[in-house]
């Protein structure tokens, strides 16, 4: 069975829509049949590590949005043993403090993508 | 002979993505090689029958002579194109994906999976390229 | 040591992001991995003669193999006497070959 690494730097795109990041959707439902698989977040999509994120309180006329819980997702995958790495030079250019992050992720520094890639038999770019 | 299996994400007309990807499995349908295509989110609606062309009045052109794409015609040829090179074209779409755009009516020759599926298409194959989108 | 092939598909002047994708090149090829940088869509207007994008300018001469999609350049009335030194113009086949190699990919 291949190891496999969702890389995923797109973030919010479809979020409120969807009512989740559907990278990391994809991700869990592989988990969930088995796969062998981690999640690397990179660019914007640090931000999904982030405590207290909250979209919700959108209204369309008299339809309400119930809208993306990405703090219960991301603890969600953490909880099914999805190791979930975050690059650390991106957190700290968008000025994210370790502090404000979900417990149970891995910072991982730029220069260590290499080596995390080795480690893995197949890569999905989200 | 490989198996390659490509998983798209972008709708029809709003991606470089898309002809890219039309061109990736045609080249490895001509080179003998057996694919997979996990159509992603709005890459479910590339497949769907109810596309349909237009004239252009901009460009001057009829509806015939402007003969614009409609994807799902390129996805029907590459099925086609397939079957004559005697190689496999599985042409999957994410089930919830079609459901919550509406686009169940595709072109025949296409089916209906979940990321499971892609999974296992990955694991049987040689080589595998995820086409996300921004 | 692996092979990799990554697909550098927008240009740095639509994408800001592009820097870390260069520099992922760069670690892998001096790691000693095999590399193929595919460039594809407006991936190919760094590769212009006269574009001004030093990050990518790094990635040629080294062990990396830089390649340009022909009908991506064609597309943009790029010309193989245009091209940057060091970036060859290839079919999209490439890049098929690559994967049925088991190549592991990384689109951008």
């Amino acid at each position: 069975m291949a190891r496999y690494l969702s890389i995923i730097d797109s973030a919010y795109r479809a979020t409120i829509e969807e009512q989740d990041d559907t990278a990391v959707w994809f991700t869990h439902a592989m988990k969930n049949g088995g796969a062998d698989i981690s999640i690397l977040l990179r660019g914007d999509a640090v931000n999904y590590a982030v405590l207290n994120q909250d979209a919700k309180g959108l209204r369309f006329g008299s339809r309400a949005v119930k809208g993306p819980d990405m703090v219960r997702d991301v603890k969600a995958v953490i909880d099914k043993k999805v190791p979930l790495y975050v690059v650390s030079d991106d957190l700290a250019e968008r000025g994210i403090q370790p502090s404000q992050l979900i417990p149970g992720i891995e910072q991982v520094q730029r220069s260590a993508i290499p080596k995390l890639l080795e480690n893995h038999d197949r890569v999905l770019t989200w | 002979m490989a198996t390659i299996t490509i998983g798209i994400m972008d709708p029809p007309y709003e991606s470089a993505n898309t002809p890219t990807a039309f061109r990736l499995v045609e080249a490895a349908i001509r080179k003998g090689h057996n694919v997979n295509v996990f159509c992603y989110e709005g890459a479910t609606a590339l497949g769907y029958a109810g596309q349909k062309q237009h004239p252009n009045a901009v460009h001057g052109m009829t509806l015939e002579e402007e003969d614009h794409p409609n994807p799902k015609e390129w996805v029907k040829s590459l099925l086609a194109f397939a079957t004559e090179k005697n190689v496999k074209l599985v042409w999957c779409n994410c089930g919830l994906c079609v459901d919550e755009r509406g686009v169940e009516n595709q072109v025949e020759g296409t089916c209906r999976g979940s990321p499971v599926d892609a999974w296992k298409y990955c694991e049987a194959s040689d080589g595998v390229l995820m086409i996300g989108t921004q | 040591m692996s092979r990799y092939l990554l697909i550098q598909s927008k240009s740095p002047w639509e994408s800001g992001d592009i820097g870390h994708f260069y520099s992922l090149a760069r670690d892998l090829g001096q790691a000693g991995n095999d590399v193929t940088f595919f460039l594809v869509q407006n991936g190919v207007m760094s590769a212009r003669n006269g574009a001004k994008d030093a990050a990518f300018d790094q990635l040629l001469g080294s062990k990396i193999r830089v390649l340009a999609d022909d009908f991506s350049l064609r597309e943009r009335a790029i010309n193989r006497e245009t091209l940057k030194g060091g970036v060859s113009v290839s079919p999209i086949d490439e890049v098929v070959d690559l994967l049925a190699g088991s190549a592991k990919a990384l689109w951008h």
